[in-house]
């Protein structure tokens, strides 16, 4: 019962602490069985962010199955035939907030059929902890989980070197996992400051939250520590502007008689009333005169903000067709060279059609050219392939029917991506990312 | 960005990506707080245009009274369009059948209600307020969910999503489930209803009410329901945390009489929020097993 301890708690201070609170995405990726859903279930139970009937749940749901102690995989593993099979098919979304910071964590699957799966968690994620067995070392799935966090521009990667308990928390198999990854990192242009190691034992518990006295070899920090200050860029706003128009607004009201809003959300940059706008691809110029945030008057915007612009002219701008400002244009081409993680199991024909999606605008294009195929370890490249299989990872040059205005994704992530949408079966094919 | 601007933001993304990707859609509509945020995020997502969308309520015949007046009051000031998908009429028409015996429920024919009213409307999307953190197979649901022409949730073959492009396009028959607070949490919703000074149906907050004891659960008494002997009626105060029908939501017995008691309540509860529905204690597998036939 709440009553009598309502009077010591105030909102305003609770909800201030709380508001305040920047949130990390992250992504738990690596090889089949290296342990992610297990360090999440550890991670939620540690930081107590399990209420009592889910721990229950877990133990009976665990003694079902065999085990005396809990199995923190069970926690994420949510489907029927994941219990079944012991294994992750799909990405899990779970949320947990410690005083500092709020998480939002995608388990996602390690094996390599579901790769697929594994891309969606990574694509929403700003960093990744990869999971790699101690006993194993970094296998062929590992590197591939390094290699597309590395085409998606994820900001941190942490390296989990898990089961230490199963080499007996030895530093020699720590260490070669850290080489084996680190000379990786250096072949694919990882920045070596952004990527981070750490020894651990998911299922019992080392360096979660507290540094492991088995390990005390090791003198960095453990894994919520390191979790709560991985820095989080918000680069986006000082981007240039980039705003793709999502849905046309026109009102009934009365007081809305002229009403014509632009509704969309700022890819980056920012906004203000007053700023003068080229209208792509018409290429015509005009002002702002008027933004609404989520239904409210303001005077500017910043970018992941979801707006509504209305324009001085009446212009003929629809759905898909963007705005920016006149003196930072995006690159504006027909053809275009991108690097593909193909996703299904429809491979990819040379001088087929799909749809692709930039943002929110659909558009046809042609794959004109398969120019290589990089192998996820070696990292060489083969250059005789007419298709990509599912999972491959390749750089194509793509031909759409209108021109794109895309930025490379390197320098803006925001407008730099897009997936292939296969027309006959209406699945999502591929990611993209434009290359220059 | 602040937190609850970031989650909010999102919503209304997908929102308008529902609107302009389909040609049909409509928001479920059950009267509980999580339908209440999603028209509310509608409103402001198209504001000052009118919600492009009807609501659809399937309605049980075990609903709570509260809940159902709420509906009618709040589609009327929203000036949306209100579609009734009613289990009692498929019932009486022979097409579903009631259940048995003491755990007797319309929990379970509510799905094939959903999905006939589904077909006749033929809503090509429908809106949800599902969310990730409510339970483990729904931390496994994407913004846009297909479904086959039977309703049904391929799990095992969900598209993936990638960034925040949103692949809408189905075969005719198929439909999308779209989940514009998937990334919410229970405690965001109600910061979110403080926020913006939501109404709720009354049953959110603590009332004195008739209620029995069964399965360590509270149950609340009402004409749905047939109690065995041995169960004690006894009035209790309690509210509801999540509301569905009257035979498969229990009660918590709580003095939160206010957003800002039940946020504290909330942030120090030893339950989780689906721990007094009856429906989800079927099984380990009820929620995945109910969603794969076409519930939401
Ligand atoms: N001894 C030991 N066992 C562990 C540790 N971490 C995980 N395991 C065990 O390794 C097995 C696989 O763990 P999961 O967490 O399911 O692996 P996963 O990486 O999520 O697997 P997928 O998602 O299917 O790729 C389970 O039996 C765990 O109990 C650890 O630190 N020590």
């Amino acid at each position: 019962m709440t009553n009598g301890l309502k009077l010591r708690w105030n909102y305003g201070k609770w909800k201030d602490t709380f508001n305040m609170k920047d949130v990390l995405r992250i992504a738990a990726i690596g090889s089949v069985d290296d342990g992610k859903s297990t360090l999440i279930g550890r991670l939620l139970y540690e930081t107590k962010s399990l209420p009592a009937d889910k721990v229950e749940d877990l133990i009976r749901a665990s003694k079902r199955r065999g085990f005396e102690s809990p199995d923190f995989s069970l926690l994420t593993d949510g489907l029927v035939a994941e219990r079944e099979q012991g294994i992750t098919i799909d990405v899990a979304h779970v949320y947990f907030q410690t005083p500092h910071r709020k998480f939002i964590v995608a388990d996602t699957p390690g094996h390599e059929q579901y790769t697929r799966n594994m891309v969606t968690g990574a694509s929403s994620s700003s960093a990744a902890l990869i999971l790699v067995d101690a006993r194993n070392g970094s296998l062929l799935q590992t590197y591939r989980h390094f290699f597309i966090s590395h085409i998606l521009d994820l900001s941190t990667i942490v390296v989990c070197v898990n089961k230490m308990d199963l080499v007996g928390y030895r530093e020699t198999p720590f260490r070669t996992i850290t080489d084996e990854l680190s000379s990786f990192a250096v072949r694919l242009g990882f920045p070596k400051a952004k990527l981070i190691f750490i020894p651990l034992s998911a299922s019992l518990g080392d360096n979660i939250t507290t540094p492991s006295r088995n390990i005390s070899w090791y003198t960095g920090k453990p894994l919520l520590e390191i979790l709560e200050t991985i820095p989080i860029s918000a680069e986006r706003n000082t981007l240039p502007f980039r705003f793709q128009v999502q849905h046309v607004l026109r009102s009934k009201l009365p007081a809305f008689h002229d009403y014509r809003g632009y509704a969309g959300k700022i890819s980056s940059g920012t906004i203000c009333v007053g700023d003068t706008v080229t209208v792509l691809p018409a290429q015509y110029t005009s002002v702002v005169t008027g933004i609404d945030v989520a239904g409210k008057r303001v005077e500017s915007a910043q970018a992941g903000e979801s707006i509504s612009l209305q324009l001085s002219m009446e212009v003929d701008l629809g759905r898909g067709d963007m705005l920016v400002k006149e003196n930072n244009m995006p690159t504006i081409a027909r053809s275009v060279e991108a690097r593909l993680c193909w996703l299904t199991d429809r491979p990819a024909k040379l001088r087929s059609r799909y749809v692709l999606q930039h943002g929110v605008r659909r558009i046809r294009a042609r794959l004109d050219r398969v120019k290589s195929v990089i192998h996820p370890e070696s990292l060489e490249e083969a250059n005789t392939s007419e298709t990509l299989a599912m999972n491959d990872i390749g750089d194509v040059t793509l031909t759409a029917a209108q021109e794109v205005f895309y930025d490379p994704f390197a320098r803006n992530k925001a407008n730099g991506a897009f997936i292939l949408i296969d027309e006959v079966t209406n699945d999502t094919a591929a990611v993209g990312v434009f290359i220059s | 960005m602040e937190y609850l601007k970031e989650l909010e933001y999102e919503a209304i993304y997908v929102i308008r990506e529902v609107a302009a990707q389909f040609e049909n859609a409509a928001i479920l509509f059950s009267g509980g707080k999580d339908s209440i945020t999603i028209a509310h995020l509608a409103r402001k997502a198209f504001f000052p245009a009118s919600i492009p969308f009807p609501l659809v309520h399937v309605d049980t015949g075990h609903n709570f009274p509260e809940v159902m007046e709420f509906r009618d009051a709040f589609a009327n000031e929203l000036d949306a369009r209100l579609v009734v998908g009613s289990v009692q009429e498929a019932i009486d028409s022979g097409d579903l059948m009631e259940q048995k015996g003491k755990y007797a429920s319309r929990n379970m024919l509510q799905t094939p209600a959903l999905l006939k009213t589904i077909e006749r409307f033929g809503f090509d999307a429908c809106i949800g307020g599902g969310r990730r953190d409510e339970e483990k197979s729904r931390a496994k649901e994407r913004f846009f969910s297909v479904r086959n022409d039977f309703g049904q949730w391929d799990v095992k073959r969900q598209r993936p999503e990638l960034f925040d492009m949103l692949n809408g396009k189905i075969h005719k028959g198929e439909n999308i489930r779209a989940f514009p607070i998937s990334n919410w949490t229970e405690l965001d919703v109600w910061n979110y209803i403080k926020q913006e000074q939501l109404a709720l149906p009354s049953l959110y907050y603590s009332h004195m009410r008739p209620t029995f004891e069964r399965d360590g659960l509270i149950w609340p008494v009402s004409d749905f329901v047939r109690l065995v002997p041995g169960e004690i009626v006894r009035p209790r105060r309690v509210r509801f945390r999540t509301v569905g029908d009257m035979s498969c939501s229990a009660a918590m017995e709580s003095g939160a009489s206010n957003i800002d008691e039940i946020l504290y309540e909330i942030e120090n509860a030893q339950t989780s929020e689906r721990g007094a529905r009856i429906d989800d204690k079927w099984s380990e597998a009820a929620m995945e097993l109910r969603k794969v036939e076409g519930y939401f």
